[in-house]
């Protein structure tokens, strides 16, 4: 089913680079929320993602054998991304990224410092705090921010390997409210700019990508969708429609109509 | 063998002792590649575990990957 687009790529595309790898995918996936491991699992196979996001949790000592989500994903088939979600300051995200770091997977790290319990908004003086300090430690840091330019360009300052600004707050499915600020951002940074957070549907997908980002982070629009699996599949090729749509270069708009059929040769 | 009481991911708990922290880990039934142990807030790297000693009131957190976006 997806031949057409994957014959199209290669000489559309040029490969995603974020922190010294390659990936082919534009759309990044998270494992949380799943009604169950196994549709968790054929939704990513489904989405086509290599970079699949993990949190940093404490082992649960009194049912330990099916917790970990390594024992349904396999870290040989996916770029394994741990986020720092659930921090509310600095020190708690650098703990949390050094834990994960520490599993011996890679140096990245999705940095979320969240600033509000309602909004899951970030705190954007923390969030650069942490993200200077893990990227004096080594880490390649995508941090998780909103859509300002200033905390975007801040971030790229601090050494972050990717800047990730929210399309709408995370789990809301509200879709992209910002197309103006997160365009500015893509112009404006020379790091790979990686929209995480919002997206609802297909459509969102697409017209983010659209903008000219990067690629797209999302979890909550496979993972409450009726049917995971096909909706991994439509963001699978919303993205690669957005992403072609804008390296093709959309038409003007116009206020009045131009018509496409000959205006000669009417009859009389 | 004796017992000791120490923190374990946020509750204390009863363990036998003396013993190494991969000790703990077997004790735990747990597969040191598949967990990261923080040691009084400080990371016992894997190779480390074995010759890493647990005292009385330790506090020791053991982490893994879970879903999450």
């Amino acid at each position: 089913m997806s031949n057409i687009l994957a014959g199209a790529e290669p000489a559309l595309d040029t490969p995603l680079a974020i922190g010294g790898r390659s990936f082919r995918s534009r759309l990044m996936v998270g494992t949380g929320k799943y009604r169950d491991n196994a549709e968790m699992v054929r939704a990513i196979e489904a989405s086509g993602a290599e970079i699949v996001t993990v949190a940093v949790r404490r082992v649960d000592l009194d049912r330990t054998r099916d917790q970990g989500i390594l024992y349904h994903l396999s870290a040989d088939q996916y770029f394994l991304l741990a986020n720092t979600a659930g921090c509310y300051t600095a020190d708690e995200a650098i703990r949390y990224a050094r834990l994960a770091r520490e599993a011996g997977f890679n140096e990245f790290v999705k940095l979320e410092v969240i600033g509000d319990r309602e909004t899951l908004l970030p705190d954007t003086e923390g969030l650069l705090a942490a993200a200077r300090e893990l990227v004096r430690d080594g880490c390649k840091v995508l941090a998780y921010t909103n859509d300002d330019l200033i905390t975007a360009l801040r971030l790229e300052q601090a050494g972050c390997a990717a800047v990730m600004p929210l399309a709408s707050p995370i789990g809301s499915g509200l879709g992209l409210l910002n197309p103006y600020g997160i365009r500015t951002i893509k112009r404006r940074l020379s790091v790979p700019v990686i929209v995480d957070a919002g997206v609802g549907t297909a459509s969102d997908a697409c017209v983010t990508m659209e903008q000219g980002v990067d690629g797209i982070l999302m979890n909550t629009a496979l993972a409450e969708a009726r049917d995971p699996v096909a909706m991994a599949w439509a963001m699978r090729w919303a993205v690669d429609a957005g992403r072609l749509a804008y390296l093709a270069g959309r038409m003007p708009r116009r206020e009045v109509a131009v018509p496409s059929s000959p205006e000669r040769g009417m009859l009389s | 063998m004796s017992e000791m009481e120490i923190v374990l991911n946020g509750e204390p708990r009863r363990v036998p002792g003396p013993a190494t922290l991969l000790d703990l880990l077997a004790h735990l039934g747990l597969d040191p590649r598949t967990v990261v142990v923080e040691l009084n807030r400080e990371i016992v790297r894997r190779p480390r575990l074995g010759e890493t000693a647990l005292a009385q009131g330790d506090a020791v957190e053991l982490v893994h990957f879970v879903g999450g976006g």
